[in-house]
């Protein structure tokens, strides 16, 4: 207990990027700083899943508490776990790695540079789920935009630095508010420390301004319409390991910043925006499904699907269910297996003919077929097919959702018509059709680190759609505890008129 | 004789500008060694002021000279960055051809100056410091005589610095005339009621002020003095003036006008956003690294005034962590400016930084690390400082503030990427000289490292100023 695991899975990431930045290497030795990233990145994946097996379940409370003195008398360097972070953590640890064995084909040029910042950024990932104190947490949420400015900016396509200024611009806008909150929670409270908040609780006459302030940083990062314009621009000119941490982890930051904090410190406020929420998610749902079927660049397809995903979750953070949260966090895990399979699987034809449009691919199914199977693995996994986790996530929420608003479960219900219509087609478009274009005749399957990446993302995507119980173990007693702490589920009542 | 005793600092300076004047005249030759010579003596002042006890607080020559800690510390500012100025121009002056006995001496009389306007705790003393001060600096700024811009930027800063003395000093005239006293405690005494001429005293005073830490709207000249010295002396403007006015505007706001705060409040309060958000804009447009670094203290000098319109002791503290952070940064900036020769010749536009980061990528670490932390991204330094500019000011309930700068924080944001932008997305250009003098290294790595290692023990510094009382 005395090992600071939390704090060495935090750093051993900026340890790994300085070895690579002192360790002077010519252009032939690019392929040592590869593996140097692989091996921390690896071990920190084996770390965190030793963090899994060791951690109790059935307790309530944080584990692996690490608690230090750092600006003196104000704020602590707070981490720990409990079973919501810890399974975002493992996503982390668990996609950073395939991102790094990705750079082979995808990246051109200061392939260093670029390992240095994905190892800096997987240290802020990690240490945003990870913190107990808000300011470390802010701390964390915003250091991971320079890192992801410099990924989209250096390393992007075309209109790279559009998107780089576009996201920054954006997330920075939403956070700043979110810092003004936090000061403000702590002149009210006499603490940022997030255990001791749970136990103080914040005053309800604070609690809308405060929630409002928190939503405007997760609603951007989320991201929720209408502040989801930057999204479809970051993705479509990162490069691939960069969509893949942005979908896979970065979005997932506001959808654990909802459950951590705004339901845990403002119970009174979330009950009280509640119409806002569903709306907002109703309309992500909705509207951007609508607009992803319309899309001819697929990265922007998934990008938009992205956002109808995460509709999902906020919608079934905010049921204030154990179905409900539990169903999010599972659909932010899938999600993140699946999406950043999706950019993988862009990443890997877009290698091969350099672009993205989808009307100059078809007929691969006959020149690319292990390519076809593992896509198809992650279109139903995207359009929630039962079997593939994508279903479990998608399905909680919507039981959450009947439970307290049949209307607005009925309208989200719709939403995954719209997920299958438009996945089945950008599939049928991409991999079925006749074989018109000569240069797409000369593709070539998939090569051995594309199959070992793709079907790593295969395998939990499938286990836990037939065995979702580790996940839901894991993050059950937690969220119960959200639950019961607040009187959520009386709060509710009473609004019910129950 | 014991009140000399506290003030040897101050005499050892001004021997050491005696000396080196008559030593300068009458050894030929002898610039580059007046210049060494000047940063020792700097040093041996640095080591003399943290010699002196800290313990004592006193008030010397009629309780018109305070040395306190405020003063203290802001001395010991002012000091390392006199020394880290000297040390990172030094091969600058002597490229562009203005290395005369003059400047390093020039530059000791404005510190001298400075030292008086930390310690002053009395109207004419204060003003006799401020111009020590300002007359050395209407010199400096026009040192590169040959060169039209800097000519015009000394007469331009002189005409308007002598106006805002002017006003400076028929504030302090009716101050005068409503207390009956020069002394700033006794001031403080004498006024406790609030008069009209009083206030307009406050706010003359106050407007003098604003103008030496080129608060907007009395901004006008830095963009172009800035632009148009030579970059040793834009440095040197861009830190030291800073540190003596701030600490002016403490004392004056702290001690004798302290029980009119209602009277200042809304003025500072407005110069603060005034200045943020003006700053913030107007750098957008800029193509001269200079000017924009002069947009962007406009709108620093805003956040650390913030920390002012408080009127607690938190918020001064605040401000005082504030100042010391822009100044590590400031540093770093101009460290990489000077870097930016080829060919003998220093190169100041945007668009020369254009894919630095192919050719030089430490170098533009560096600058990357710099420009973060001037837009106040965690986890670097610039963050921290406006972290507890927002923590004092929404203690105090000023909502509007705090929102207001830290949405200017986003707009200033914007021309910081920009720069971010230019040297690692755009293509590459000529090679930069790569060797540099030994000074210039030091300050660019002691200043990068304290940017980016501040997270790791912020308490440092804030146990220091939190001991700082101000009256």
């Amino acid at each position: 207990m005395n090992f600071p695991i939390l704090s060495s899975l935090i750093l051993l990431p900026t340890i790994g990027a300085l070895f690579i930045f002192f360790v002077r290497s010519s252009n032939s030795q690019y392929q040592s700083s590869k593996y140097v990233s692989l091996f921390i990145t690896l071990a920190n994946f084996f770390l965190s899943l030793y963090l899994w097996i060791v951690f109790d379940k059935s307790i309530v409370d944080f584990q692996f508490v690490e608690e230090r003195e750092w600006i003196s008398g104000f704020v602590n360097y707070k981490v720990g776990v409990d079973g919501i972070s810890i399974l975002f953590i493992l996503l982390t640890t668990f996609i950073t790695p395939i991102c790094v064995i990705t750079v082979n084909a995808t990246i051109k040029n200061r392939l260093k540079d670029f390992l240095i910042a994905i190892l800096i950024l997987e240290t802020f990932m990690i240490g945003v789920f990870c913190s107990l104190d808000l300011v470390v947490f802010y701390l964390f949420f915003e250091a991971g935009l320079i890192p992801m400015f410099l990924i989209i900016g250096i390393w992007g396509g075309e209109r790279r630095v559009y998107s780089a200024f576009k996201f920054f611009l954006y997330t920075l806008l939403g956070s700043v508010l979110m810092l003004v909150a936090i000061i403000s929670i702590y002149w009210i409270t006499g603490t940022t420390d997030v255990i001791k908040l749970y136990e103080l609780g914040i005053d309800a006459k604070y609690q809308n301004l405060l929630w409002l302030a928190f939503f405007s940083s997760f609603a951007v990062k989320t991201p929720m319409w209408p502040v989801h314009t930057w999204l479809p621009d970051a993705h479509v000119e990162a490069p691939t390991a960069g969509s893949v941490l942005l979908a896979a982890i970065l979005l997932k930051m506001a959808g654990y910043g909802f459950i951590r904090f705004s339901l845990g410190l403002f119970p009174d406020a979330s009950l009280y925006f509640v119409p806002l929420v569903y709306t907002l998610s109703l309309i992500a749902i909705i509207y951007t499904s609508l607009v992803a079927l319309m899309q001819e660049d697929m990265k922007k397809l998934i990008a938009y699907s992205s956002v109808a995903h995460m509709g999902f979750v906020t919608l079934g953070i905010f049921t204030m269910t154990q179905q409900g949260i539990e169903g999010s966090i599972f659909q932010m895990i899938s999600h993140g297996l699946v999406s950043a399979a999706l950019f993988l699987c862009v990443g890997v034809v877009y290698d091969r003919l350099h672009t993205r449009l989808i009307n100059r691919y078809g007929g691969l199914v006959s020149i690319m077929p292990k390519y076809a199977i593992v896509f198809m693995v992650f279109t139903l996994g995207a359009l929630g097919l039962p079997g593939t986790s994508g279903f479990i996530g998608e399905f909680l929420v919507l039981m959450g959702a009947f439970k307290k608003n049949i209307l607005v479960a009925t309208i989200a219900s719709l939403g995954v018509i719209l997920g299958a219509a438009y996945m089945l087609w950008l599939y049928k478009r991409i991999i079925f059709g006749k074989l018109i274009n000569e240069d797409v005749k000369k593709m070539v399957d998939l090569k051995r680190f594309e199959i070992v990446t793709l079907w790593l993302l295969v395998l939990p995507i499938i286990f836990f759609g037939f065995y979702p119980e580790p996940l839901i173990d894991s993050i059950e007693v937690s969220v119960a505890n959200i639950i019961d702490m607040n009187d959520l589920d009386k709060i509710n009542k009473l609004a019910l008129g129950d | 004789m014991e009140n000399l005793q506290l003030i040897i600092p101050e005499l050892f300076i001004s021997i050491m500008i005696m000396f080196l004047l008559i030593f300068g005249v009458f050894k030929k030759n002898s610039s580059q060694l007046v210049y060494n010579l000047t940063t020792v003596s700097l040093v041996a002042t640095l080591a003399l002021i943290i010699n002196l006890d800290t313990q004592i607080q006193s008030s010397l020559f009629n309780n018109s000279y305070n040395i306190d800690s405020l003063a203290r510390f802001m001395k010991i500012l002012l000091i390392l960055s006199g020394i880290f100025v000297m040390l990172s121009s030094s091969k600058y002056i002597q490229i562009n051809k203005i290395s005369k006995i003059e400047y390093p001496i020039l530059i000791l009389c404005s510190i001298l100056g400075m030292m008086v306007m930390i310690s002053s705790n009395d109207l004419i003393v204060f003003y006799m410091g401020l111009e020590l001060q300002s007359l050395a600096l209407y010199v400096l700024a026009s040192f590169n005589r040959d060169n039209l811009l800097s000519t015009e930027s000394g007469l331009k800063y002189f005409v308007l610095s002598a106006l805002s003395s002017g006003l400076l000093l028929y504030g302090c005239s009716l101050i005068y005339g409503f207390s009956e006293t020069t002394n700033f405690n006794q001031i403080m005494v004498n006024t406790k009621e609030i008069e009209y001429g009083l206030t307009f005293g406050i706010v003359f005073i106050l407007v003098g002020l604003a103008f030496k830490i080129s608060a907007v709207p009395f901004h006008m000249w830095a963009p172009d003095v800035y632009q148009g010295s030579p970059t040793s002396v834009t440095v040197f403007f861009a830190l030291l003036p800073k540190i003596a006015a701030l600490t002016v505007f403490i004392r004056f706001l702290y001690i004798p006008f302290y029980e009119l705060g209602d009277q200042w409040q809304m003025i500072i309060i407005f110069l603060s956003i005034a200045s943020m958000v003006f700053g913030a804009v107007a750098a957008i447009g800029q193509k001269n690294l200079k000017r924009l670094i002069a947009y962007s203290s406009i709108s620093h000098m805003g956040y650390a005034l913030a920390g002012l319109s408080t009127g607690t002791s938190q918020g001064v503290q605040s401000s005082i962590t504030y100042i010391t952070i822009y100044l590590v940064m400031n540093l770093a900036f101009f460290s990489c400016l000077f870097m930016l020769k080829r060919n003998d010749e220093y190169y100041e536009n945007i668009d020369d930084l254009s894919g630095l980061s192919k050719n030089h990528p430490l170098l533009s670490l560096s600058l990357l690390v710099v420009l973060f932390s001037l837009a106040g991204i965690p986890p670097l330094a610039g963050f921290f400082a406006k972290f507890y500019i927002f923590v004092a000011v929404i203690n105090e309930k000023m909502y509007f503030l705090a929102i207001v700068g830290l949405l200017a924080t986003v707009i200033a944001a914007f021309y910081y990427l920009r720069i971010i932008k230019i040297i690692y997305f755009d293509p590459e250009k000529e090679k930069f000289e790569s060797k540099h003098n030994l000074g210039l290294k030091f300050t660019l790595v002691a200043s990068t490292f304290f940017i980016l290692a501040y997270f790791i023990y912020p308490s440092g510094i804030v146990d220091i100023i939190s001991q700082i009382n101000i009256n």
